[in-house]
């Protein structure tokens, strides 16, 4: 990416479960031009995914007439994703997944969208909006230069 | 604007003599899948469907809502004395399924062939 000029590309999602695909799509598109190996561009396709899950389901209630916005920006050695909703954002990140307690029935099967972002991505922060709107989760994935040199 | 889930069942033998049910899924494993994931394994019989193996040969994209749904098919195969595996899951997902621990509880194999061989 270093040939390439920093700049910014914006999707707005409807808050329909499904078009977390076209932020998917649009993350890889980004990524492979900047030089991303392909198990990087997979991992942040799932960690974009399950960000704009979380905005459309729980930030905006699946409410049709909020959207979600994605926020790509390119530095010089990484991608920068911001995911905003109209939520209150969070209060305190949920435990790490436990798969014992889960085949046993001590905690819900669900619940692991927020680990495997933090888990698949560089950085990744969620952010409490001001007045209660606007939240957004931060990602970040970093060009690996040597192994991108290879 | 998720693909709709597709499941169907085969009746398998392992060369070691065993029968073992696959299920075979195609599109988007998702919240959408509950049917298709949920609903083709309870339809199988649990006397004689005692080794279940999975096929994701056909899937492209599964989310943290149908990673969910394979976890209650493994608790409800551990309820019931069921064996689960699992074939055709690209390197990523492969990792994803790793990291998330469904490893300890379904076995992972490349192909359906290599799967078959190890039951």
């Amino acid at each position: 990416m270093s040939n390439v000029k920093s700049t910014s590309v914006e999707v707005r999602l409807p808050s329909q479960l499904g078009y977390e695909k076209v932020a998917m799509s649009t993350a890889a598109a980004v990524a492979k031009l900047m030089g991303f190996r392909e198990d990087r561009v997979e991992d942040l396709k799932t960690a974009v995914a399950e960000a704009c899950i979380n905005a459309i389901e729980h930030g905006n209630k699946l409410n049709d007439d909020l959207s979600v916005g994605v926020v790509l920006s390119t530095g010089a050695n990484a991608l920068e994703v911001k995911v905003i909703d109209d939520g209150q954002g969070l209060k305190t990140l949920p435990p790490r997944p436990d798969i014992d307690k889960k085949i046993h029935g001590e905690e819900d099967p669900r619940g692991m969208g927020m680990f495997l972002i933090q888990a698949l991505v560089d950085e990744a922060e969620w952010v409490k909006g001001s007045n209660g709107k606007s939240s957004y989760v931060r990602l970040v994935i970093r060009l690996d230069v040597n192994a991108n040199a290879d | 604007m998720q693909s709709e889930t597709k499941a169907r069942v085969d009746q398998l033998t392992s060369p070691a003599g065993h029968n073992v049910t696959a299920l075979r899924f195609e599109g988007d494993i998702a919240s959408t899948s509950k049917d298709a994931v949920l609903g083709s394994y309870q339809a199988l019989p649990k006397d004689t469907a005692k080794l279940v193996l999975l096929d994701f040969t056909k899937v492209d994209y599964i989310n943290s809502s149908g990673i969910a749904l394979v976890i209650q098919m493994l608790i409800e195969a551990a309820n019931s004395g069921q064996k689960v595996y699992a074939f055709g899951l690209s390197p990523h997902f492969t990792k994803v399924f790793t990291m998330v621990g469904i490893t300890k509880y379904a076995g992972l194999f490349p192909t359906q062939a290599d799967a078959l061989a190890a039951l």
